[in-house]
């Protein structure tokens, strides 16, 4: 019989502790392929963030930092520097990545430090009990914006990728989302490309993958997959914002 | 090693300012990263930096700020390089919520502290207001940095070594606690250590990268369960007992026949100086205890002293703050006195020697209690 499906050596054993639903542990099993498929796992080191998926150190079978909300990039920026033939990826939620991170983001990106961030926009802070993020959509209710986020009062969404795609320093900026199959092959796409292009020192890309959090959010989820097509990618359009290997 | 990198002999005499024996000095102890942000009176070390570490083939980041790094140190660290970093007061307190999560890896670097007058903004003068920030800790959770005190360009210049080596043989944090008059003064100094080659350097078995034939390795701060956090404060607890046994430096000057004791560090030490010489002249006589690490703090050395002469007065450039570590040092045996400058002032000898007869004079003072020699 030929095996057609296995757990990916850049997975640990360790199950993983999301909810149903979730969107952290399709993009871990992205990556965990992505790593095996470049043959990188031995050279690669993981940053957990501060979010749900604090515990990302248990989950893949590599080295890995764990490191203060927002700060991964520039720890990012400290391994390369030191040792630019490792491959560094930062995981990192909205709250993350586009609140408190926000300038170690921004400033890791223009410098175009070769290493790669997958940026996990759920509209919410999950891991804290579902409170507004930067990216919580207008009117989208949440434990601190329990009528709903008004952006007169807590303004608007941020747009990451877009925000990003105007700098000259990154190389690969995506947007993509796990709420349905052939979505989830696309996201593979974009990470596999991304790391590729850290492999070949091209510089700074970011993937940012719409994902559901059914628990935050308050929904089923099946209907948190649904939301993301009817609410959030129309506010947040899908695909590349900027890719320098096209360029000729 | 390329030997053209070495760029001074050990012995030979150069004239330097404080700030730049450091960055100097630094990269002769074995440092190739550093990542800052500006803030004066501290500059000297990033602008020298930016080429010096250039030339030797390392790595120059001007951060973002202070926070972003503090946490370039922490990746740079976690790959075993050794790390540097330098501020002033606002930036270190910025630096505080790294240097706790790296002091909780039990990861070795060094940063520099040249302190200015605060608090918020204060000024750009020569103060010692962040000994308790220094020396408590500083950020939050259960955990102690190493502190040197240098009083002079030649030990700015000298202390990156044993820094380095400190830092590393316990794995933990070392900083070195200036001021801004010990980093903007020129003097001759020497180096009394061979520039140190990196590729020499043993290589850590607790950092990360290159996980080929080994198991995967994890750099964490994170502990959710409630006895195996408790297990590693008990084991930083532990180490910190050895340090403080093990490290713990301190220079004596005239205490033998000393009538009192001037306990001070870094300016307010060389200044003290001054004071004890002329008093001398007159007959009068004071002796010194210079804390060289502040953490751990000398305080056998100052109780014993203490006990033998009876009178002890500490002098700083703030309201008093080492004065309560000599105090509990004092532990209710002797007189304890303070003066003290704030705000970026800084007392003269003959103000110093003048409140050191003052406390000479006094009689029935309570042991133990802080008396305050300022006229306020
Ligand atoms: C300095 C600091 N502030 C606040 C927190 C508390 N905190 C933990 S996770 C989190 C939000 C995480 O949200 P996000 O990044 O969107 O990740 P998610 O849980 O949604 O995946 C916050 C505010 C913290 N750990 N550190
Ligand atoms: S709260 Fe949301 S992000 Fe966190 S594990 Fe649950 S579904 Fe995932
Ligand atoms: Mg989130």
């Amino acid at each position: 019989m030929k095996r057609v499906y296995k757990r990916p050596e850049g997975l640990s054993k360790t199950i993983m502790r999301y909810c149903p639903g979730c969107g952290h542990s399709i993009v871990h099993r992205i990556i965990g392929e992505t790593i095996d498929e470049l043959g990188i796992r031995e050279k690669t080191i993981a940053i957990a963030p501060v979010g749900c998926s604090v515990f990302l150190y248990e989950y893949f079978n590599c080295d890995s930092i764990q490191v203060a909300h927002g700060r991964a990039p520039a720890v990012s920026t400290g391994i390369k520097r030191v040792n630019p033939e490792l491959i560094v990826f930062s995981y990192q939620g909205d709250g993350d990545l586009a609140a408190i991170g926000t300038a170690e983001l921004i400033h890791s990106a223009t410098r175009g430090e070769n290493f790669t961030i997958i940026f996990i926009n759920n509209a919410i802070y999950g891991m804290t009990g579902g409170q507004q993020a930067p990216t919580t959509m207008p009117g989208q209710k949440t434990t601190t914006n329990p009528y709903g986020r008004d952006p007169k009062l807590a303004g608007y969404p941020i747009r990451v990728s877009e925000m990003l795609a105007t700098l000259d320093g990154p190389v690969y900026i995506e947007r993509t989302a796990v709420n349905k199959a052939v979505n989830v092959l696309k996201t593979k796409k974009a990470i596999k490309k991304a790391f590729q292009l850290q492999v070949e020192k091209k510089g700074f890309s970011l993937i940012e993958v719409l994902a559901p959090c059914p628990t935050g959010w308050g929904i089923s989820p099946l209907k948190a997959c649904e939301y993301v097509d009817k609410v959030m990618i129309p506010y947040y359009p899908l695909g590349v914002y900027k890719d320098l290997t096209q360029v000729k | 090693m390329n030997p053209d990198i070495i760029k001074y002999k050990t012995g030979e005499k150069i004239l330097l300012k404080g700030n730049e024996a450091f960055a100097e000095g630094t990269v002769r102890a074995g440092c190739r990263f550093f990542a800052g942000y500006p803030i004066t009176p501290q500059n000297e070390i990033p602008e020298y930096l930016s080429w010096r570490l250039f030339e030797v083939g390392g790595t120059f980041i001007q951060a973002e700020s202070e926070v972003s790094a503090i946490n370039m140190i922490y990746g740079a660290a976690s790959c075993g390089a050794r790390a540097l970093t330098s501020s002033s007061g606002p930036g270190i307190s910025l630096k505080q919520e790294g240097i706790s999560y790296i002091a909780s890896a039990e990861l070795p670097f060094l940063y520099a502290n040249v302190m200015r007058g605060g608090p918020g903004l204060g000024n750009i003068a020569p103060c010692q207001s962040d000994y308790f920030q220094a020396t408590r800790g500083g950020g939050h959770g259960d955990y102690r940095i190493i502190v040197l005190a240098p009083d002079s360009a030649y030990e700015m210049g000298n202390f990156p070594k044993l820094a380095y080596d400190t830092a590393e043989k316990y794995r933990n944090p070392c900083m070195i606690l200036a001021d801004g008059l010990i980093g903007q003064m020129m003097e001759p100094l020497e180096f009394n250590f061979d520039f140190v080659d990196v590729e020499k350097i043993p290589s850590k078995d607790y950092v990360v990268g290159n996980c080929k034939g080994r198991e995967m390795r994890v750099i964490n701060t994170l502990h959710m369960s409630t006895d195996i956090l408790e297990k590693h404060n008990w084991d930083l607890y532990r180490k910190y007992e050895k340090i403080k046994a093990e490290f713990t430096l301190f220079e004596e000057k005239y205490t033998d026949d000393a009538d009192i004791i001037i306990v001070a560090y870094g300016t307010a030490a060389r200044i003290s100086m001054a004071a004890i010489m002329k008093g001398r002249e007159q007959g009068i006589k004071i002796g010194l205890l210079r804390p060289i690490t502040l953490w751990p703090f000398p305080e056998k050395i100052i109780s014993q002293l203490a006990q033998k002469v009876g009178k002890v007065l500490a002098v700083e450039m703030n309201t008093g703050q080492l004065v309560e570590d000599v105090q509990m040092a004092v532990n209710g045996k002797a007189e304890v006195y303070f003066y003290g400058r704030p705000g970026g002032n800084i007392p003269t000898g003959d103000e110093i020697l003048g409140v050191a007869k003052d406390a000479l004079k006094m009689k029935n003072v309570e042991p133990g209690k802080i008396n305050v020699l300022n006229k306020l």
